[in-house]
């Protein structure tokens, strides 16, 4: 390899001992703290699953159902435990089915190391049986790829794809390994990469900036803090809350922030985004000086850009340089690690309180819960909705829980709805929206921190997706409670049709199979509800289970997410109806 | 609506085989045509040097070459107009030899092109010249009408007129760390 990287020797005596590429392969895996890996056998990896049989005491290896639902597992077990998860497949077709985890995880920056097995290096090239050019497919969306085809690189680019994914920005790395470079015997010995010359994994805070920042913070009359999964990324949860509680700013989450800051901190303000609360979204064009903590200002959290906070100045705390002035021009970017800015900002913050602000964004919450919110989760009508059902996880649940999403209504409904407590509790995908990702997700999260109660919320399109998951459940038996809000719709979709294509409900339709009996074919404990007076028990029923249970709930067909910003349209413009 | 221009994209680093790919790929992504592109050395040991011409906005320049920087092998790019570079490009000229001696005006023109012979065979004799895109394009017209067997133009090369401190940046990072 070319790059320049520096490396750590290993504490130990470093020693070498001559070992197949394959074995070196666990070796660096245990070298890096992995004790788990989800994946799928093939024959251009065999060499590798071979040395997890003889390893299997040490490291770990759960056989999702799918390819697709190991990259997710992964990204479970990432988000929940901070670690940088592992998926491993065979060439070709195995590979392929990593690609969208692989891009999920690009977006939503899951540190990831995915290893795929090669055909022989002599046969690169020539169309061989699963010859696919992973590396060239996986481009695009990872932070960094690289195919080894001798055994003596494997130590160092797997130190390097391991230092690339945790480091900076977090984000997937695909190690393609040919076959004879897993057969190959070879020196063998290990030391970790500290970094990269081409590499800036943490650009230097400039006090400046931070000072610039303070200045406007401490003038603001109207501040407003907008979060996002940096804070979580960068372990900066107790900074964000002792800014907000400093400096009496009202603060907001995105979609992938959510849990960073207790629910029900007084500050927090809910969340932004297409389907996020009122009076975040509209007072972002009111704030003053709004200050981004870690997030990208994406489309479905702006709006229109042209009509975006055009009244406030911009404080961007970064740590991507791509992202400063990306989409939002930023009057002070503060480019670093958000956890260590935070820290040098605190000391030049004045204490202070923003009553009568704080005030518009109350007044703005008891519209919402007028309008919406007191039908979602407490409605007169007979059919039930996501949202009551969200409402009685919460209780059950006494906001501990993990609770991870699929991509639709229901997603949107439990991350506007559910409750946390702890940090690292939202797992959902943010960026890519990937439908499939909640029952893989949910059993990494489980095996991530198998202490906490991790509760999957899907939609029945969704689950449909990845639903050979189950297979993966009831073989290791993760403890995951499984929610499926039922509403025989892409509801979503559905809504979509109903409010931009005058209802014409194109392939939005679902017949369903009966999703109990297919729980109880894989052994799970399940059950159907579809009246008001059952849900509550059935919750609670499931949330008791010391094993995975499986909880339909037969949801009014037709409810519409609300509040809505419309593509294209301006955060003030939000719909409550 | 902000005005396109041509901007010179210069990339330095690491030798890695699929660095093309991902750096070609930030293009492809955002509808920006490479207009040229070269890849050589550069003035530090096994650091590599892109010369990338793309017609385009500043906003849009600054945002891919952060896209750029952002890859891991790349060391450092930087973006520059016309004015802040000098720069050329190369163009080689095959034409028949019959005409050298027949036509007394290619030689005029060679000469008046400033451009030279690289080489002369029995059937056919190669002219290079290296200037500006119009200086070239204008000894194409000219050897037009006696007949060009093969023309070929390179990518522009460029260095800019500001300093680019790569070296400092890489001795930095052997200190600190
Ligand atoms: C893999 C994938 N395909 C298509 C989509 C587009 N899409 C977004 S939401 C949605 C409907 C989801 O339906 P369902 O899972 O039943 O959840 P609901 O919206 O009804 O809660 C679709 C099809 C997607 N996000 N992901």
């Amino acid at each position: 390899m070319e790059t320049k990287t520096l490396t750590k020797k290993q504490e130990k005596k470093q020693t070498t001992m001559r070992i197949s590429g394959a074995e070196a392969v666990i070796h660096c895996l245990l070298a890096e703290g992995v004790d788990l890996v989800y994946g799928y056998p093939g024959g251009a990896i065999m060499p590798i699953y071979d040395e997890l049989y003889k390893f299997q005491d040490k490291l770990h290896h759960v056989l999702t159902r799918h390819e697709q639902g190991a990259t997710h597992a992964a990204q479970g077990y990432a988000r929940v435990s901070g670690k940088v998860g592992v998926a491993m497949a065979t060439s070709g077709p195995g590979a392929t089915n990593l690609v969208t985890g692989i891009a999920d995880a690009q977006i939503d920056s899951t540190p990831m190391v995915c290893i795929t097995g090669q055909v022989a290096s002599h046969l690169l090239g020539s169309d061989a049986f699963q010859e696919t050019d992973i590396v060239g497919i996986s481009t695009p969306v990872t932070k960094w790829n690289h195919q080894i085809t001798k055994a003596s690189e494997i130590p160092e680019v797997i130190a390097k794809a391991f230092y690339i994914a945790r480091s900076g920005r977090p984000g997937p790395v695909l190690i393609d390994i040919t076959k004879n470079a897993q057969f190959e015997e070879f020196d063998f010995s290990y030391e970790k990469c500290t970094g990269i010359r081409s590499y800036n994994a943490k650009p230097e805070i400039d006090k400046s900036s931070v000072q610039q920042a303070a200045e406007l913070i401490n003038s603001a009359k109207k501040p407003f803090i907008v979060w996002g999964q940096g804070i979580i990324l960068g372990q900066a949860e107790e900074e964000l809350k002792q800014l907000i509680e400093k400096a009496g700013i009202p603060a907001a989450s995105t979609i992938l922030g959510l849990s960073a800051l207790d629910s029900d901190h007084e500050l927090n303000t809910g969340m932004v985004g297409m389907h996020g609360n009122y009076g975040p979204n509209v007072l972002t064009n009111e704030c003053d000086v709004l200050i981004a903590l870690g997030m990208r200002f994406d489309d479905r959290v702006t709006g229109d850009l042209n009509t975006y906070a055009k009244q406030a100045k911009v404080v961007h705390f970064e740590i991507d340089p791509a992202e400063i002035d990306k989409n939002v021009k930023t009057d002070v970017a503060v480019l670093g690690d958000v956890k260590e800015s935070l820290q040098e900002l605190m000391p030049l913050i004045n204490s202070n309180k923003h009553e009568a602000w704080h005030e518009e964004f109350k007044k703005r919450y008891a519209v919402e819960f007028d309008k919406v919110i007191k039908n979602d989760i407490h409605p007169e009508k007979e059919g039930l909705t996501m949202g009551e059902v969200i409402n009685q996880v919460n209780r059950a649940s006494k906001h501990e829980a993990v609770i991870v999403t699929d991509v639709g209504q229901h997603q949107m409904i439990t991350c506007r709805y559910a409750k946390f407590n702890k940090t690292k509790s939202n797992i959902t995908s943010g960026g890519l929206g990937t439908m499939g990702f909640a029952l893989p997700a949910a059993i990494g999260a489980k095996m991530g921190d198998p202490d906490r109660e991790v509760v999957a919320v899907i939609g029945d399109g969704g689950y449909q997706m990845t639903i050979q998951e189950l297979g993966t459940i009831f073989q290791t038996g993760a403890a995951v409670k499984i929610v499926v809000l039922n509403n025989d719709f892409l509801g979503m979709v559905r809504q979509w049709q109903q409010l931009f294509f005058d209802r014409r409900y194109a392939s939005t339709e679902m017949v369903n199979p009966d999703f109990v009996k297919i729980a109880e074919g894989y052994h799970i404990k399940a059950k159907r509800v579809s009246k008001r007076e059952d849900l509550e028990a059935a919750v609670q029923e499931m949330m008791a289970s010391k094993e995975a249970y499986f909880l339909e709930v037969k949801v009014e067909k037709e409810d519409n997410v609300f509040p809505m910003i419309p593509t294209g349209s301006s955060v003030a413009d939000i719909r409550l109806s | 609506m902000e005005e396109k221009q041509s901007y010179t994209i210069s990339i330095y680093s690491e030798n890695n085989i699929g660095l093309l790919n991902r750096i070609s790929g930030i293009f492809l992504k955002r509808h920006i045509n490479i207009e040229s592109l070269n890849v050589s050395g550069s003035e530090i040991e096994n650091v590599s040097r892109f010369v990338i011409v793309v017609n385009t906005t500043e906003s849009w320049a600054r945002r891919v070459v952060g896209q750029i920087e952002k890859q891991i092998e790349v060391i450092k790019a930087y973006y520059h107009t016309d004015d802040e570079t000098i720069f050329q490009e190369t163009a080689l000229f095959k034409i028949k030899s019959d005409l050298l001696f027949d036509q007394r005006q290619i030689q005029n023109i060679i000469k008046e092109s400033h451009s030279e012979i690289v080489t002369v065979s029995r059937d056919f004799f190669v002219i290079a010249k290296t200037g500006r895109r119009p200086e070239i394009e204008a000894l194409y017209d000219e050897l037009r009408p006696y007949g060009i067997m093969q023309f070929t133009r390179s990518g522009r090369i460029s260095v800019s007129k500001e300093r680019m401190d790569i070296s400092t940046m890489l001795k930095e990072f052997q200190l600190i760390n």
